[in-house]
């Protein structure tokens, strides 16, 4: 096989692997098979979040925060390991989103830009290449003391919520929106052929119904962010600021796989550092760079002399050809440990303001089996999974409701969906157990068994019909799923201004009874604030936040 | 300045002063009123009577295709009521997601046996459609309507927004409001109701289940329920009206989920009056009709009659 073929399956390697993933997001979605044997039990088709249990990152992060390696984690292993005999053949041949990166670098990059000297100056390594160290390290030190961020700036995460909470919803507003108004021009077949173009596409990209998601523009803003800065410099984002990479760069320290460079038959053409996407060096006469290789091979591939080789064992003693050697990974002693002190002293920072213990928003609603505010942090990565899978399009992410710490973690918003009672597919698509995997029994409860409860809700008397205004309405109690209902109803005969007396049905709410499905909130007619709500109070995950002494047992559904 | 110049400089500000006015009093608009000239669609689905007939026909068995067809041959076959050609919008009720024991929605069996009935009759199409409360994907999947109504080659339809058409009720209370297109774009609408309690109006049955049809924010129109159920009725007459009373949801409705609230009835209802049918079937829930608001008012609107016996009742073995 010649190098030049081997390029060629990396470029379709690096193809197919964004599809795989782009794929499994668009499946990440509640599009059930109708001719389902038990209708009660509502799977995915697909394990969505395999591709994030492939990220080392991932489950190092939650290993270190947490102790525990959860479910598929341990597939990450699959990449990790062949990394520290090959190097970062995942940077290269497989992420997604370095995948992106680098077609959009091919588009327009500093290689486009600049000329000659500078041109090819500005694909040399880099000191700001050592960034990524040290944000890979303040976020383990941060894991290790309990606040999980890795999710912020992993690629995987990132993607996977970018594509989920901003690209998807933003295609489907833009073809909703174009597809209603080429039929607002009243043109028969302009408009029917729009609408057929329209129902092609939509079963393949598009949601059943429009979503929005709450505060999605910071999430959209890194994003776009991170793809601009390609056209800057190539892959600046993989160069200098990538966790993973840069949790990749350590584990090939050892690798026995590399580039071996034969100065003899090199004529300096450049060619290979003007094809280089990590900038690693791999030309004559600079020493090249193991930890910031993505194996992408492009150099070997342009060289017209032969000159360089990726093999096992390549000879990399100090020579001319490659001054220095082996090169360690390009980070200092001290600006470790400030990585470390500074990732260290970064949880009590934060903790000792807003913390969850003292000032919790009392709306953060989290999906039906979260675990407690303290390993939900440790665990949550933010790929927005949940989020995109929700039916009711009830979990968004979050900006300050939980802190500063939980940025972008799911809170269940029920004014614009509420938690569909026997649905149980957030937790199933978690790939880190923040969101621990139900069963029916466990989320709607029967004899032995108490309910998942995510809230309480509770009656806003100023606002509803029957309480403050003398006019009938029961919409809370016609929407209550549970068996019996929470909210009951208690007639009552009030006066209206005319000094007439009414009858009407005023709602109360058992907390007994209640799970904070929010159905009540969501359907409630009083427009703007509902007059009834739901609150965090009363959750199962957390034995603190509870508002009645004893609780009695909900019956089945 | 030369003359040339000043002419095309004048020109110039003209134009453009001309374009920007003219932009202007194109778009100026000085209608005040909220809505354009709405779509009026024909809405009476009813069948003209036949006085050899009864107005509603009721037929008990646990077979329960066979009750329905008991109680439909009774009332003059399918025929009567489903020419060939004609377009069939069947009207279930797939409120909540809720599993047919549940007895929160309709009886897929139900369904899926009208829709055959109708096709054999000679329609073109038969739809089946509802706007559920819950996700309607749970709830045409946990109700099992969608299966049973696509395996008996009925073309069911979810809700979705742009399905909906705003139109004018032109009821006391109900009047410019989004309707799911398959209600009105059609020849014939059977409502297909189940028996449940209601902590409103006491009873669904056929009358409330007509508000299915509606989009919006439909839950304010419990301000006045009555009413606005009569706007409803008095816009969209059915063809027929099929009650489900084979499971009825004595308490906790209108979603239920104990068993302990369902009662099996194994009966089924067919009816050319839908207040008769309404007044009929508010018993299997313990009450008389003429205490329940929205069917003493649809029959004082004329809608039907409360009296079943008098309008013509049979019970068909």
């Amino acid at each position: 096989m010649t190098i030049k073929t081997i390029r060629n399956l990396r470029r379709i390697s690096q193809f197919l692997f964004f599809l795989i993933f782009f794929f499994l997001i668009l499946k990440t979605n509640f599009n059930v098979n109708f001719s389902a044997k038990d209708p009660n039990l509502i799977h995915l088709p697909y394990p969505v979040s395999i591709a994030l249990q492939f990220d080392p990152l991932v489950a190092l992060g939650t290993l270190l925060s947490s102790w525990t390696l959860y479910k598929g984690l341990i597939w990450s292993l699959v990449i990790l390991i062949p990394t520290i005999f090959i190097g970062r053949f995942f940077c290269g041949w497989i992420c997604p989103l370095g995948t992106l990166n680098h077609w959009i670098s091919e588009v327009r990059s500093e290689r486009a830009v600049r000329k000659g000297g500078r041109r090819i100056e500005s694909n040399r390594y880099k000191k700001y290449q050592r960034i990524k160290y040290y944000i890979f390290l303040l976020f383990i030190a941060a894991a290790l003391f309990g606040s999980l961020q890795i999710g912020l700036l992993d690629p995987l995460p990132l993607l996977a919520r970018s594509i989920g909470t901003v690209i998807l919803p933003t295609i489907h507003t833009a073809a909703s929106g174009t597809l209603i108004w080429i039929k607002s021009l009243g043109i028969p077949a302009v408009g029917s052929l729009a609408q057929s173009i329209y129902d092609f596409l939509s079963p393949l990209l598009l949601n059943f119904r429009l979503v929005h998601f709450h505060t999605i523009f910071s999430i959209a803003l890194i994003f776009t962010t991170v793809l601009l800065l390609n056209l800057i410099f190539t892959r600046f984002w993989c160069r200098g600021i990538c966790p993973l990479g840069a949790m990749l760069g350590l584990f090939s320290r050892f690798a026995l796989f590399g580039l071996q460079k034969n100065e003899k038959s090199c004529t300096h053409c450049n060619e290979c550092l003007l094809h280089c996407q990590g900038a690693d060096n791999p030309d004559i006469g600079h020493p090249w760079r193991q930890s910031e290789c993505h194996l992408c091979l492009n150099c070997q591939a342009a060289c017209p002399e032969s000159a360089l080789k990726f093999k096992f064992f390549p000879e990399q003693e100090n020579t001319r050809a490659n001054p220095a050697g082996e090169q360690k990974v390009d980070i200092s002693r001290r600006t470790v440990l400030a990585s470390v002190i500074g990732g260290v002293a970064a949880v009590p920072l934060i903790r000792s303001g807003d913390d969850f213990k003292v000032n919790s928003s009392a709306q953060l609603l989290r999906p039906p089996g979260s675990t407690g505010e303290n390993l939900f942090l440790e665990k949550c990565i933010r790929c927005g999974q949940c989020m995109r899978v929700c039916p009711n399009n009830a979990l968004h992410p979050t900006l300050f409701e939980s802190g500063i710490e939980g940025i972008w973690s799911p809170i269940l918003i029920p004014r614009i969906g509420y938690c569909e009672p026997t649905c149980t597919l957030c937790g199933e698509v978690c790939p880190t157990g923040a969101i621990l995997q139900l069963t029916l029994k466990q989320k709607v409860g029967d004899d032995s068994t108490p309910p998942n409860r995510i809230g309480t809700a509770f009656i806003d008397k100023g606002r509803c019909l029957p309480w403050a205004m003398a006019k009938p309405c029961i919409v809370c109690e016609e929407w209550c799923p549970t068996s019996p209902k929470t909210v009951y109803l208690v007639e009552e005969t009030v006066v209206d201004r005319g000094g007439n007396k009414v009858t009407v049905k005023q709602p109360h709410v058992d907390p007994d009874l209640c799970t904070g499905c929010g159905a009540c909130e969501y359907a409630c007619p009083v427009a703007g604030k509902a007059a009834i709500y739901v609150m965090a109070v009363g959750e199962s995950r957390s034995p603190d936040n509870q508002l009645l002494l004893q609780r009695k047992k909900s019956k089945a559904l | 300045m030369e003359r040339r110049d000043f002419i095309k400089k004048t020109g110039q500000a003209l134009a453009l002063a001309a374009i920007t006015g003219g932009t202007g009093f194109l778009f100026h608009n000085r209608q005040t009123t909220a809505y354009a000239p709405l779509l009026f669609k024909k809405t009476d689905f009813g069948i003209s009577l036949d006085h050899s007939l009864p107005a509603l026909t009721l037929a008990r068995d646990s077979r329960h295709i066979a009750a329905l067809n008991k109680a439909l041959d009774g009332i003059g076959g399918i025929k009567r009521f489903v020419k060939p050609g004609e377009k069939v919008t069947i009207k279930p009720n797939v409120g909540w997601d809720r599993t047919p024991a549940q007895a929160a929605n309709t009886n897929p069996e139900l369904v899926a046996e009208m829709v055959r009935l109708c096709l054999a009759a000679g329609a073109a199409s038969v739809i089946v459609a509802d706007i559920s409360c819950n996700d309607p994907r749970r709830c045409f999947l946990r109700s099992g309507i969608r299966e049973a109504a696509e395996k008996a080659s009925a073309n069911v339809i979810l809700p979705a927004d742009d399905n909906m058409v705003k139109i004018d009720l032109k009821g006391k209370i109900l009047n410019v409001w989004p309707v799911m297109r398959p209600f009105i774009e059609t020849d014939r609408l059977i409502n297909m109701p189940i028996v449940k309690q209601h902590s409103l109006t006491s009873c669904t049955i056929g009358l409330k289940n007509l508000y299915g049809v509606l989009g919006g924010r439909r839950n304010q129109l419990h301000q006045d329920i009555d009413q606005s159920l009569v706007d409803l009725m008095s816009f969209f007459t059915p063809t027929l009206t099929v009650v489900d009373a084979t499971h009825v949801l004595m308490r906790g409705g209108p979603q239920g989920g104990s068993f302990d609230d369902v009662k099996i009835e194994d009966t089924v209802i067919c009816a050319t009056d839908p207040v008769a049918a309404d007044a009929r079937a508010c018993e299997f829930l313990g009450l008389t009709a003429d205490h329940v608001g929205h069917i003493v008012l649809a029959a004082q609107n004329g809608l039907g009659k409360i009296d079943y016996k008098a309008a013509g009742y049979k019970e068909v073995a």
